[in-house]
Parts: C-alpha cells; structure tokens; sequence
C-alpha cells in the first residue's frame, strides 16, 4: 500500500475532514502548486488560498477548496491543516461575490490596519474562490 | 409548629425546584454530549499542528533567531494568566477551583517579585476575583460559548494575546482550564502558551502512532524556510491552543453543572420526603386533637 497510495488527510479546526489512500494529491503550497506521489521526499510547506485536487485512478475525484493553511509532507502521508475547507462544487458563486465586494468596500473604508489585513485577506480568500470556480478541471 | 398550610406551600414550591434542576440536569447531559464530540472531532488538528510545529521548532538551529513566540522575551517579570470561566453559574465547584488555583498562584508569583495580569474568559470568574485582584484584571471576554465554542472566538483571543506580546506588555503567558476528565471530575490545568513549550502542550492524552512511525527526526525540506514557516504556525498554534481549552472547559462546564444539578435533584427529592412526613404528622396530630376533643365532649355529657 505504502508504495502505490498516499494517505491524505485533510483536518480543519473542528473536525477531520477526510482521510483516505489516494493516488496524488496537488496542493496550492505557499511557493506553487506541487503534487504529492508516494514516496514524496518529507516537506512542510504553507499553504495559499486555492483548490486542492485529489487524484484517483488517473483523473481528478475531487477538488476541495481551502483557505490557506500548512501542508506536512512524508513519503507515505501528506496532512493538510486547512483554516477552511469547502468542495468546489458547493460554492456558491453570488454568495462569494456578495462577500468580495464587502471586504473590498471594508477595505476602502478603514484605516486601522488589523481591520485592513482582515479585509484583504477575504478579499483574496473570495478572489480565489472564484478563480476556484472558474478553473478549468485537469484531466 | 408551621401550619398545615405553610407546609403544603413548602413542599409544592421544593417540588417546583426540583422540577427545574432535573430538567437543567437533562440540559446539561445532552450538551456534554455534544461538547465532549466536538472536543474529540478537534483533537486532530491540534495533534497534527503540534507535530508540525515540533519538528519546525526542533529544526531551528539558532533559538535566538527565532520568532519571540517560540523564544520568548528573555525574561519573565510580568506574567499574563488566562482564566477560564463559565458565564453562567449553578455548575458546583467549576469555578471554585479555578479561582482557587488562580489566587494561589498569583500569590506565589507576586511573592516571587513578578508582576500579574489577568485575562478572564467568562463572567463568572469577574465576580470571583474582582474584589481581591481587581487592579491586575486587564479585561474581561464574555459570551464565548453561545451555544458552542467557536473557533472564530479563540482566534480573536489568541490574536488579542499575541498583539499584547508584541507590544511588550508581558513576557510569558499561561492559560488556566478546567480539563475534561470525566463528567464527574474536571481538573484545573495550566498550559504555557508564550512561549511555546513542547513538553507543555502535550497533555498525554493524544495517540501518537502515526507520529513514531516516522522515526522523530524525519528531515523535513521547508518551502518557504524554517523561520518563515514559524512566524505562521506559531499565532495560528495559539488560537489552536486557545480553543483547545475553550473546549475542554466548555465539556467541563456541562460535567461539571450536570453533577451539581443531580446533586441538587436528590437533594431536594430528600426535602420534600421530610416535608411529607412532617405534614403527614402535624395532620395526624389534628385529627387525634380533634377527636379527643370530641370524646371528652362527649364524656362530659
């Protein structure tokens, strides 16, 4: 098993999100997207904003969008720890518009600094939702 | 001698009582459910960040060079200490242990020379040590658990202790909970959260399996380096931290309050069996009053 899977994990907060033997995972790491095979030499990297694509059988199975987080890579494991975590599918793209236009009016109109970086953040967390919604599947 | 009335009045209002503190029992039995599943499902994360940052802060070759968070500040003269408390009262001695573990520990550290700053998490804790320690209270957080611990709250604690730090207003910082043991026994448990101590936030209590089957020392590429990775992990490991112990004391809470609420339904079962018997008495002593009194009527005759 160890040289044919990788066991994925990905865990939010709250919960365990998903935990199964996969055949790739490719993950938005904080330098680039990277792809996790078996026998992945150990990393730990930050991970941005963008959509995690699990691989199955030589196609994508699903694509999950997380908000940022730390990705913990061993040859036989790779563990996401994801601040939030939505299937791409789920997401709902008025609602992601609605949010982007209010951290953007947010951002226009503060000055406090912590208030700014929060705005900036959803901003960007919403910017890359879409673009999660938009992207074309790998195939 | 109360009237057979006073006593009727008593035992319906015990009786009322007892109504509510069983249902507030009930209450608390289903929430620990819930708190102690929501407690289980985010033990994971914890676990998992705990490693990570394990073997991050293991990695960093100079510890000077470090974020403060995981090096500290170099001293420890001022002291912040974390309170959890509950917001709501009737949960028996939860709160009592705490505020007494709290002013022991205060003292020690006064004595010591050191100075102290409260952070108190729950309106009860408020109460229990304005009037001793009220100069040393910075602030207080209220409503963090309506209806369950969220993480959004512990990490704008968290983030609110990290701002403190980085404005020097403290040099290390502890937070105080009730640990969940079982529904019957909580324990006060400090944990060091500034700075970062290894040994401290293992609790014991996680399966390391998946941990030692990598050998402790796996060498770990870092994209973007140690350093880098550190200043991320180390304020998101202390809103990890914070929630960790907002449930734990949430799940305490509702042990704690489902004991003393059960306690209390006895008790109070007690009560009303000893007003019974009192009115059964007092009713009977009437009637044999009554009839004697008719007898010796009756024999005057």
């Amino acid at each position: 098993m160890a040289d044919t899977a990788v066991q994925f994990e990905l865990v939010s907060p709250e919960q365990l999100l998903l935990s199964e033997d996969v055949e790739m995972v490719v993950v938005p790491g904080g330098e680039g997207d990277f792809g996790v095979l078996p026998g992945h030499s150990p990393m730990i990297s930050t991970v941005r904003p963008g959509v995690i694509h699990v691989f199955a059988s030589g196609a994508v199975s699903s694509r999950i969008f997380v908000a940022g987080g730390f990705a913990e890579v061993t040859g036989s494991r790779c563990t996401v720890l994801a601040e939030e975590a939505l299937v791409v599918d789920d997401i709902d793209r008025a609602e992601v518009e609605t949010d982007l236009q209010n951290a953007v009016e947010d951002l226009g109109g503060t000055d406090d600094p912590g208030e700014q970086k929060a705005a900036e953040t959803r901003a960007t967390t919403a910017r890359a939702k879409l673009a999660a919604i938009d992207a074309p599947v790998y195939q | 001698m109360p009237s057979l009335k006073d006593l009727r009045v008593r035992i319906t209002s015990v009786k009322s009582t007892q109504r509510i503190t069983s249902a507030m029992k009930m209450v608390a039995a289903a929430k620990l459910r819930r708190a102690q599943e929501q407690a289980e499902a985010s033990r994971p994360y914890a676990e998992r960040m705990e490693r990570m940052l394990g073997s991050v802060a293991a990695s960093v070759s100079d510890v000077s060079s470090a974020p403060p968070l995981l090096a500290g500040t170099g001293k420890d003269d001022v002291h912040l200490l974390v309170i959890m408390t509950t917001d709501r009262g009737l949960c028996g001695g939860f709160n009592t242990n705490i505020g007494r573990w709290t002013r022991q520990q205060v003292r020690r550290l006064v004595d010591d020379g050191k100075q102290v700053k409260l952070l108190i998490v729950g309106r009860k804790g408020l109460g229990l040590l304005r009037a001793e320690f009220g100069s040393m209270i910075i602030d207080t957080i209220e409503d963090t658990a309506k209806p369950a611990p969220k993480f959004e709250t512990a990490a704008a604690i968290a983030s609110r202790v990290a701002t403190m730090f980085d404005d020097g207003e403290f040099d290390v910082c502890t937070i105080v909970y009730n640990r969940f043991e079982s529904a019957l026994s909580q324990i006060v448990t400090p944990l060091q959260l500034i700075p970062f101590s290894q040994g401290a936030a293992e609790d014991g209590d996680h399966d390391d399996e998946a941990a030692e089957s990598d050998g402790p020392n796996v060498a770990y590429d870092y994209e973007p380096d140690e350093n880098e990775i550190l200043t991320e992990l180390l304020p998101r490991n202390l809103s990890v931290q914070v929630f960790r112990a907002m449930l734990e004391s949430f799940a305490s809470e509702q042990g704690a309050r489902m004991a003393a609420m059960d306690n209390a339904t006895r008790n109070a079962g007690d009560l009303i069996d000893q007003l019974t018997i009192n009115y059964n008495r007092t009713r009977q002593a009437f009637i044999t009053k009554e009839l004697i009194e008719i007898i010796s009527g009756a024999e005057a005759l």
